[in-house]
């Protein structure tokens, strides 16, 4: 089940990890991407705070972490193809991965039907 | 076939390559090559005869290879600039109405003062007794600076606004350390200019970002939320980038003040302000001033820019090498740190030299022609006009801060554009046709594809009646659904649209000597 931010970053989490990336919206909204930075693998993120850097031809945003964790990988493919994010944001074009504790708090998250719901009121 | 500057010599091939003329040029848009495409070795504009008798002293720093620069007569040199400057856009061709950056016209009469052989012929490393005009130069301008802003000293040798940011942050940061505190963090409004945050972090700091609020302004309570031991300095452009005067302005300064940092005001907006507030008044330490803005020197392309920063009482002592001290009312430049004295305790040196002398001059001829006067009225024309496209624009176009009287810049959002298939950028490429340079687009980002317009006191009502005009038609019609004017455009510029994704995947940054076509294929 995918959860998403009202800052547009979507979440998988399956077990003890988190899949974390941008969502459909949030590609269209950026424009053509042109380079990522994501962070070292080790590092712990916290709830909130930011877990990589997303620049297109408009403007670079932050991409913060949904929920806390310990990036244990990163899409080393978005380094030398950032489009991905553009082509399939929601699969192919993820982020990082986190260890996550089980059983992590998401109730500030919204479905997918909350969601498009939120896209509505933009 | 081509030939050596890129032409087809055989019918079948210009066919293809050129639907309209031989040489690919319309009349005199020319497609122009690249020096090097055109340079020969074998040319010269000078003739130097080889010296003799010079003992060589460079030993084995010696260059062996040749520099492989292009050879050009002086006519195929100057055609080549002259060409491309007609494919240029200018504040001398047309209207600039880049938010946040006043291009503003650039007075003839400084040229005339610049080009005075006393000022342009100066050498940096002549004997001062030979440049006493220039130092005079030097220290009346900085006089005025600190007249027009109320503040107590100035560092003038800052190249550009970045440059003169750098300075009067590493002047925050000596006062800092003179006290014997660490302080690390700057706090700078989400509406900010880049250059702040990346000031920040060049000298070492972290960057604490204040959220605007909804008014695109900055709240004096969130400040003091986020105030602390651990900052050094706020980062505030008043007016701000959205052109609006910031009204909590001298509380925030107050908070930062309570709290040990210092105030850092980004002076690219100065021109709506200038005769009208000093800065100084606000509680303003450090601020930079781009000269090719607010005092109409050249700016993009036309440069160099210039951004002397006005320090107040706090930060005056730590003011950067060279600095001119006046003594018996006669200004001496204070070039080295053993000539400075006691409570001169100068951070270090930011430039070679002493700036951009060039600029000076033609800064200090705008001001003197204008008067403090005149420099007031074009602040108030410059809010005028851009009030006026606000108005000519309101009923069409969308603000997003509608409650808030602009000042020398108006900002529209992208609300007007939703559902048309037209985006800021297509309209944008939309006015290149129309015959304007676009806005500025994208930013403040605090906004949804913003459009922020500039126009300055240089446009007559006649100039901002045909703009507006313009503006409206181009409006109504992507309202319309002509969607393919926009986003094809610009279909009559030089070039069509760029390629930016690509530009930015996979940049070339490097020119290569295309192979020399084999002889086989030559002979053809």
């Amino acid at each position: 089940m995918t959860l998403y931010s009202r800052d547009h970053e979507w979440i998988r989490i399956d077990g003890n990890v988190a899949t974390i990336g941008i969502s459909q919206y949030a590609q269209a909204q950026l424009g053509d991407v042109v380079f990522v930075d994501l962070p070292e693998t080790g590092k712990a993120i916290e709830k909130g705070k930011e877990a990589a850097v997303v620049e297109s031809v408009k403007a670079a945003s932050e991409v913060y972490a949904p929920i806390s964790g310990t990036v244990f990988e990163v899409n080393a493919a978005l380094t030398d193809n950032p489009g991905l994010v553009n082509e399939d944001p929601e699969g192919r074009g993820w982020f990082v991965k986190l260890h996550v504790p089980q059983g992590t708090d998401t109730s500030h998250l919204l479905s997918e039907a909350d969601y498009k719901a939120y896209l509505d009121t933009l | 076939m081509l030939n050596d500057q890129g032409r087809p010599t055989r019918p079948e091939t210009f066919q293809a390559h050129t639907p309209w003329t031989f040489t690919g040029n319309r009349a005199l848009r020319v497609e122009e090559p690249l020096l090097f495409e055109i340079g020969r070795a074998e040319t010269t504009g000078v003739d130097l005869p080889e010296p003799e008798g010079v003992p060589p002293r460079l030993g084995a720093h010696r260059r062996t290879t040749p520099i492989d620069l292009p050879g050009l007569t002086e006519p195929e040199a100057m055609r080549h600039y002259v060409r491309l400057s007609r494919s240029n856009y200018s504040i001398d061709t047309g209207l600039y109405p880049l938010g946040s950056c006043t291009m503003k016209h650039n007075p003839r009469l400084n040229e005339k003062m610049a080009r005075l052989p006393g000022f342009s012929d100066a050498h940096p490393l002549q004997p001062l007794s030979t440049v006493r005009g220039a130092v005079e130069v030097i220290a009346e301008l900085g006089r005025w600076l600190c007249a027009l802003t109320g503040m107590q000293a100035v560092a003038m040798s800052p190249k550009a606004g970045a440059h003169g940011e750098l300075c009067g942050m590493m002047a925050i940061k000596a006062a800092i350390r003179a006290r014997g505190e660490e302080r690390n963090v700057v706090l700078v409004p989400e509406s900010a200019h880049g250059t702040n945050p990346a000031t920040a972090a060049l000298i070492g700091m972290t960057v604490r970002d204040v959220p605007a609020r909804a008014d695109g302004t900055v709240d004096v309570e969130e400040v003091k939320r986020l105030l602390g031991p651990d900052v050094a300095a706020i980062m505030l452009t008043n007016p701000n980038t959205c052109g609006i005067f910031e009204p909590e302005v001298a509380a925030i300064a107050e908070a930062v003040h309570a709290a040990g940092a210092y105030f850092y005001a980004d002076g690219a907006n100065f021109n709506a302000i200038v005769g009208k507030v000093l800065p100084g008044d606000l509680g303003v330490d450090a601020m930079h001033i781009n000269l090719h803005k607010t005092f109409s020197t050249p700016h993009g392309g036309g440069g160099p820019g210039a951004g002397p920063v006005v320090l107040s009482g706090r930060l005056a002592p730590f003011a950067p090498l060279p600095f001119v001290r006046m003594e018996n009312g006669t200004p001496v430049l204070v070039e080295t740190p053993a000539a400075t004295r006691d409570g001169e305790t100068p951070f270090g040196r930011m430039t070679a030299f002493h700036g951009q002398m060039g600029m000076f001059t033609r800064a200090l001829a705008y001001m003197l022609s204008h008067g403090s006067d005149g420099m007031r009225q074009a602040s108030e024309d410059a809010v005028l006009a851009a009030n006026y496209v606000r108005a000519g624009l309101a009923d069409l176009m969308t603000l997003p801060f509608p409650n808030h009287p602009s000042m020398h810049e108006v900002l529209f959002d992208d609300r007007f554009l939703k559902d048309t298939g037209v985006t800021t950028l297509d309209f944008a490429k939309a006015m290149i046709d129309e015959g304007y340079h676009p806005m500025t687009m994208y930013f403040p980002l605090v906004v949804h594809g913003a459009m922020l317009i500039e126009p300055t006191e240089s446009e007559s009502k006649a100039s901002l009646d045909l703009f507006v005009a313009t503006l409206r038609d181009l409006v109504m019609a992507a309202q319309r659904g002509d969607t393919a004017r926009f986003t094809q455009a610009p279909r009559f510029a030089p070039r069509r649209r760029l390629d930016e994704t690509r530009a930015a995947r996979s940049p070339k940054l490097k020119w290569d000597r295309p192979a020399p076509i084999p002889p086989a294929v030559a002979a053809e």
